[in-house]
């Protein structure tokens, strides 16, 4: 018989720390990882910070970044970034070369956005993005080529047929670097989705570039076959008056470690982070989300939900929102809730808001992880409602508050289907 | 006319320490339209029958049976039973995450009625029942009993009951931390379930004060998981008035 055990908040397990003016620690802090570079745009590849030494390894404003692998130390496993991630899953995309066939790209596409394969040379590597852990790093170093997408300006592709579909299936078990460049021009208006399906071994760099004013949806869906192993670090930079949404969805894969982070190019962008994961007996999900407030004005929320069923299903999500100094007028909520359908499966959750300035709109977070239980299937039996249905309609409402933002008819379609195939699997 | 029929029943629990019996051969019987009143003790068992007729499955019954209308209840599934007419409301009703009240009820009314309620006047006689129970129309989009106050979470209960319309309602202890004006509002709603007269119901409680709304025909004693003693509505004054000590051994009187 299990507890009763409910809902609650745990702002007590979160870490809030605010950073009053320019301490000493404050300044160091900008210097070692400063906000105009390398993301201000013109990004130096070669570019490198120190060890980080000295630099409290909880504060995301002091996490190394570059592009070389050489620079990160190996990875033991103690490091805040890895302490949940069973390294040995990783099948060496931390230590090996990833010289494996990359994913092949398949599109679907409205005619007015272009798909190119670029070299690394391409001068739209890296304006987006830099590395910041050895897995990304590893991939930096050895993709061949990248996919890059493009989104001309003034598109209107808000309707459905206007989705741009990019299906990355995998080539196989020996690892592999991937990178994909999404550019929104300045005021357009698209929806890009990224299938990830096969198996895999890969580690991943995505680069979403939003120019001033565009309104974009990335949908990054993970519905690999069992086996695979998939870190992908997405990084967005966002224009002046921007509006990014970025929906991550994560069903399939042995272990799937997602790092979507945000920054702002100019005032009044806006970010809203979605996620939805349903883990199975075995499998590692984890979510690891940076939201850098660098620039004045500008807004972000963050809503992750995930279920988890059966033995050893293990959900790890942590949400750092680092609000520096200079962005007064700030506005950020994070959220994440888990729903535990049977024992066994592990749910770990920790928001961490840093705040460099007291001039901000809002600034929150909260995380809880609920259980299922048996007093609760009395419950909705008592009530008429059979065991199957009882559990279907929690798990689908729980979780549907993600799927309907996404605003994809065909999409939602899909993904409530999976959740109903999840249930199904799961033998509920 | 239905009856709901309890026959020297006997329930225990498994405990670390193995089985404890509670239940120890309570027959009682109820039939539509009357009102039973249950008063005991803390710890009596009171909560164990109304559970065990819900079929909770913590609850072991060793022997005797529960029927409705000469069905064997003991047989059904949970769901069966609320299907075939029989509604608790919990003494303790648990928090439902990720379903909200509007979903949820209208899954159970589907499941009970065996169709769906036609959508129009269903959202009306929810609307029309939350505003007689002074529930708040955003509770609608919360999640069933997710933060609720203790006596928002009784008034959910009796709103179900109004929307649900069983046959045999058994209330465990919805009054209990109801404040004056809740404690009537919530009367009233049992008293609307009941408006044609035909709904048979058990009434577990520990004070009069819901008896002054909800008339009892019978008022039973519950100790140590059996009846003690039967009566009228004048029973449950005097036991108001005197407490439980003459039901109770001697030894625990001292
Ligand atoms: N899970 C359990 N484990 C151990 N004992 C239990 C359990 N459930 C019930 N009991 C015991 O069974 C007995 C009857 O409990 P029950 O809840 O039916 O009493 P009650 O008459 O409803 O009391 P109250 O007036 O306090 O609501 C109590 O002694 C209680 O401790
Ligand atoms: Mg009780």
């Amino acid at each position: 018989m299990t507890n009763a055990e409910l809902t609650k908040e745990t702002s007590a397990a979160s870490n809030i720390r605010r950073i009053a003016g320019m301490d000493e620690e404050g300044e160091q802090l900008s210097e070692i990882n400063p906000v105009s570079s390398p993301l201000g745009g013109a990004a130096a590849k070669s570019h490198s910070h120190g060890a980080g030494a000295g630099i409290p390894d909880s504060s995301r404003a002091g996490r190394l970044t570059s592009y070389q692998v050489a620079d990160f130390p190996a990875i033991t496993g103690r490091e805040e970034d890895w302490r949940f991630t069973p390294l040995k899953r990783l099948r060496g995309l931390d230590r090996l070369a990833l010289d494996g066939a990359a994913p092949t790209v398949e599109v679907l596409k409205p005619d007015a956005v272009t798909i190119e394969t670029v070299g690394r040379e391409d001068a739209r590597i890296g304006s987006a993005g830099i590395p910041d852990d050895r897995v990304s790093a590893a991939a930096w170093g050895a993709f061949a080529e990248a996919t890059v997408i493009t989104v001309p300006a003034n598109f209107d592709g808000r309707s459905e047929e206007q989705v741009t579909t990019v299906t990355l299936t995998g080539a196989g078990h020996a690892p592999a670097a991937s990178h994909v460049f999404v550019h929104a021009k300045a005021n357009s208006d698209a929806v890009v989705v990224l299938d990830h399906r096969g198996s895999a071994v890969v580690s991943e760099n995505v680069e979403i570039l939003v120019a001033d004013g565009a309104r974009l949806t990335v949908v990054s869906i993970q519905d690999w076959a069992d086996g695979t192993t998939h870190a992908s670090s997405q990084q967005m930079k966002i224009g002046r008056d921007a509006k990014l949404k970025h929906v991550v969805v994560n069903l399939g894969g042995d272990l799937v470690r997602i790092n979507p982070s945000a920054r702002f190019a100019g005032t009044g962008g806006d970010v809203e982070m979605y996620g939805l994961y349903f883990a199975d007996a075995g499998q590692h999900f984890e979510q690891r989300i940076f939201v850098d407030h660098s620039v004045p004005n500008c807004k972000s929320r963050v809503t992750y939900k995930g279920a988890l069923q059966g033995k050893d299903a293990h959900s790890v999500w942590v949400g750092d929102v680092l609000i520096r100094k200079e962005a007064e007028g700030t506005d950020t909520y994070e959220m994440n809730r888990n729903l535990i359908l049977t024992q066994g499966a592990r749910a770990d959750s920790v928001p961490n808001l840093e705040i460099e300035t007291g001039l901000i709109e809002g600034a929150g977070h909260a995380s809880a992880t609920g259980r299922f239980d048996d007093e609760q299937l009395f419950y909705l039996q008592a009530r008429g409602i059979p065991e199957d249905v009882a559990r279907r309609l929690v798990v689908r409402g729980f979780l549907n508050e993600i799927i309907q933002q996404i605003k994809v008819p065909a999409l939602e379609e899909r993904l409530r289907d999976a959740v109903e195939h999840e249930l199904k699997a799961g033998s509920l | 006319m239905s009856t709901l029929e309890i026959k020297d029943l006997h329930v225990s629990i498994d405990t670390e320490q193995g089985k404890k019996p509670i239940l120890k051969g309570v027959s009682l019987s109820i039939n539509s339209g009357e009102t039973h009143a249950i008063m005991g003790p803390n710890g009596s068992g009171k909560s164990t029958l109304a559970s065990t007729i819900a079929g909770h499955p913590r609850y072991v019954v060793d022997s005797g049976s529960i029927t409705l209308d000469g069905e064997d209840v003991l047989a059904m599934s949970v769901d069966k039973r609320a299907r075939a007419g029989l509604f608790l409301a919990m003494q303790y009703p648990v928090e439902i995450p990720g379903v909200t009240v509007t979903n949820f009820l209208r899954t159970a009314k589907t499941a009970i009625d065996g169709e769906a309620p036609k959508l129009r006047t269903w959202t009306k006689d929810v609307k029309d029942a939350m505003a007689q129970l002074r529930i708040e129309p955003e509770f609608a989009a919360r999640n069933v009993n997710e933060g609720f106050s203790g006596g928002e979470k009784k008034r959910h209960e009796i709103l179900q009951l109004e929307l649900f319309k069983p046959k045999f309602a058994i209330l465990d202890e919805t009054d209990s931390g109801l404040d004056v004006d809740a404690l009537k509002v919530v009367s009233e709603g049992v008293m609307r379930a009941n408006e044609d007269g035909t709904m048979g119901t058990l009434l577990i409680t520990h004070y009069t004060r819901i008896l002054r709304y909800i008339k009892p025909d019978f008022v039973h004693v519950f100790v140590d998981g059996n009846i003690a003693e039967q009566g009228g509505p004048e029973l449950a004054d005097r036991l108001e008035a005197e407490g439980y000590d003459r039901f109770l051994p001697a030894a625990a009187q001292a």
